[in-house]
């Protein structure tokens, strides 16, 4: 069974706080994340972005609809194994790039395979090889106060891609990057990311990075208003 | 993780000094306190320590303690050695006689007797000079201490002449004794010599010492004593806890000593549970990302256990070792010695530090239990 869609949400809503301040943030929101694509999420601020990938990445429950993620019913999948649903699937870049300060550029790329369990040292080293190929070979040993951010983002790139995951969510990975450096970012996010068993799914204020968009889903005041298909060659547009 | 854990204690060298000083200080003051408590309490029953040859003290119904003794009748002796199962039995005397040396100095001394014929009851630690040479007339022998007041600075030797309740007497040796509770020197003499240098004449029988027949136990042979005397007999230990029980019973020495340990428990708990409380709260970002990528809140749980047990065995054993060493330096002080740190007060503490961490460690164990992950999105 082949499925082109990594995501599926159909109806999504999200609502926050209780009775009297109940602030309805998601107002049924449809939306396919494709293999084999990046896709952007673009929209105003507080229009709830970041909360629907949170929702799709299993941190945070939907409050109504219904969420496919990687051919998995999410609504149906236990607290316990959402955990493991996402070390095992998922990769992350944030703004903040949330690496751990004590810990080395490697070791921090080699986080999520050290939650799996594997050993330090061939997770470690796994980790140097791929900021090798990411541009950070000599700089595997240092730790993240003595990196610049797009070193730091590039590290973080690194450990979103260690473990090989399905599914891919960033938020803003650019946006503490002055231009050049998100741009570069961005160039390595799309080079080494996108593949064909893979999905991508990036939030962005930042129209300069829409080159990079295989699909730009425009969102606004909690739903999404639109969906535009930029990729050269469309192999399966469904 | 246990290493990613490890890395992120270590990584902040001046927090993890901070919270490995903060338990460390508060394992000291509870140790050292605790101590010097059991220590000081350990005195009140030096001298009953100090008598080896025997184990069982007879004396009055209405004595509570060592050091306030209800004297007992000569024919007393006479009833106790009639009772089956007594090796033997002889008088003992107790008493604070002044002792006042040749250049004027004096003090009130601990004198003790032992048996006029056996020497019974002699102390065993001896630094110069020679237990038989009490059976000269007019003769004592001193501890260290006592030498250290009235001959401070001179090597020890005997020969050094006293005068007691207008005796002349003479120092025939000079011996280590168990620090006395009451800080006075101690003296020994002959039960007939000390009763002279007390300056009376009748009823100065303080204890009645008593060796069981081989073959028999002390308690028995105390069972017997009561039975047949109406007398109170005591194994040296039930005497020397008797004596530790009446202090604590009607002392303020361990309300004083257990508010001091009680406020080194309390401000460790504030501080060191504070400051990991603290250390983990900083790193909350840090754990709602672990958690983001997908490691499970038992693998967290066992994270901040690891660090809190590190703290804590890192910090108990600088603290423990400063207790010891403190009482291993002063070891040699008069005044403070047979102060040491007991196995039970080096248990103790680590079972104290172990509650103090294991509560810090709950209570930021909670607080990133009940973290949303989705935080990590948040700048
Ligand atoms: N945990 C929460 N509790 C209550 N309200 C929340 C919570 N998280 C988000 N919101 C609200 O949801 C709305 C959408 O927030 P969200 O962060 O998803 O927006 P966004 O599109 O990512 O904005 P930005 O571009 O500024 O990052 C906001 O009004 C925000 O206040
Ligand atoms: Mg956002």
């Amino acid at each position: 069974m082949t499925q082109s869609e990594a995501v599926i949400c159909h109806k999504i809503t999200k609502e926050f706080g209780a009775a009297d301040n109940r602030n309805l943030v998601l107002r049924g929101v449809d939306l396919k994340v494709h293999y084999g694509e990046l896709t952007l999420l673009v929209g105003p601020s507080g229009c709830g972005k970041t909360t629907l990938i949170s929702v799709i990445a299993g941190l945070l429950n939907a409050t109504g609809g219904e969420l496919e993620v990687l051919g998995r019913d999410m609504s149906r999948l236990p607290k316990g194994d959402a955990v493991v649903f996402r070390r095992r699937n998922l990769g992350f870049v944030f703004q903040q790039y949330n690496l751990l300060p004590a810990l080395t550029a490697a070791e921090n790329a080699a986080v999520p395979l050290l939650a799996g369990g594997m050993r330090r040292n061939h997770a470690v080293e796994r980790a140097g090889e791929l900021l090798a190929s990411l541009g950070l070979e000599q700089r595997r040993h240092a730790r993240p106060a003595q990196l610049s951010g797009g070193q730091q983002q590039r590290v973080a790139l690194a450990r979103a891609l260690i473990h090989s995951p399905r599914l891919i969510v960033c938020d803003e990975p650019t946006s503490a990057l002055d231009h050049e450096t998100g741009h570069a970012v961005m160039e390595l996010l799309k080079r080494m990311a996108v593949r064909e068993d893979r999905a991508v799914i990036v939030v962005t204020h930042d129209a300069r990075v829409f080159e990079f968009a295989d699909r730009i889903a425009y969102m606004e005041d909690g739903v999404i208003t639109r969906v535009e298909v930029t990729k050269k060659s469309i192999a399966a547009v469904s | 993780m246990n290493f990613v854990a490890l890395q992120m204690l270590l990584g902040d060298r001046a927090k993890y000094i901070g919270l490995v000083m903060a338990v460390a200080f508060s394992t000291f003051l509870m140790s050292h306190q605790s101590s010097i408590f059991s220590g000081v309490m350990n005195r009140t029953r030096s001298q009953i320590q100090d008598v080896q040859d025997a184990s069982i003290w007879v004396m009055d119904p209405k004595t509570q303690y060592f050091d306030e003794v209800k004297a007992l009748n000569d024919n007393v002796l006479y009833r106790v050695r009639g009772v089956p199962g007594v090796e033997w039995a002889v008088p003992m005397y107790k008493g604070l006689p002044t002792a006042r040396a040749i250049n004027g100095d004096f003090r009130t001394v601990l004198l003790m007797s032992v048996d006029d014929n056996s020497l019974a009851g002699a102390p065993r630690r001896l630094l110069a000079g020679d237990i038989a040479d009490l059976r000269q007339p007019d003769s004592v022998l001193m501890d260290r201490a006592a030498y250290s007041f009235f001959f401070p600075n001179q090597p020890l030797s005997t020969g050094k002449a006293f005068e007691m309740n207008d005796h002349r007497v003479k120092v025939v040796g000079i011996f280590e004794s168990s620090a006395p509770f009451t800080n006075f020197p101690v003296f020994y003499a002959r039960y007939s010599n000390a009763i002279r240098y007390q300056g009376r004449e009748r009823n100065m029988m303080s204890f009645v010492l008593v060796k069981a027949h081989p073959g028999l136990s002390d308690e028995e042979v105390c069972r017997r004593i009561r039975a047949s005397t109406g007398l109170t007999a005591r194994t040296d230990l039930d005497f020397g806890w008797q004596t530790i029980d009446y202090y604590i019973a009607h002392t303020g020495i361990p309300i004083n000593f257990g508010i001091t340990i009680a406020i080194a428990l309390l401000v460790g708990t504030l501080v060191a549970g504070q400051t990991f409380y603290i250390f983990t709260l900083e790193n909350l970002k840090q754990f709602g990302a672990l958690k983001a990528i997908g490691v499970t809140n038992w693998r967290i749980m066992g994270m901040i256990l690891l660090q809190a047990l590190l703290v804590a065995a890192v910090g108990y054993s600088i603290g423990i070792t400063m207790t010891a060493a403190f009482f291993e330096i002063t070891k040699n002080n008069i005044d403070l010695r047979g102060f040491f740190l007991p196995w039970q007060i080096a248990t103790g503490t680590a079972v104290a530090v172990l509650i103090i961490i294991v509560l810090a460690s709950a209570m930021s164990i909670r607080r990133v239990l009940v973290l949303e992950p989705a935080i990590v999105f948040r700048g």
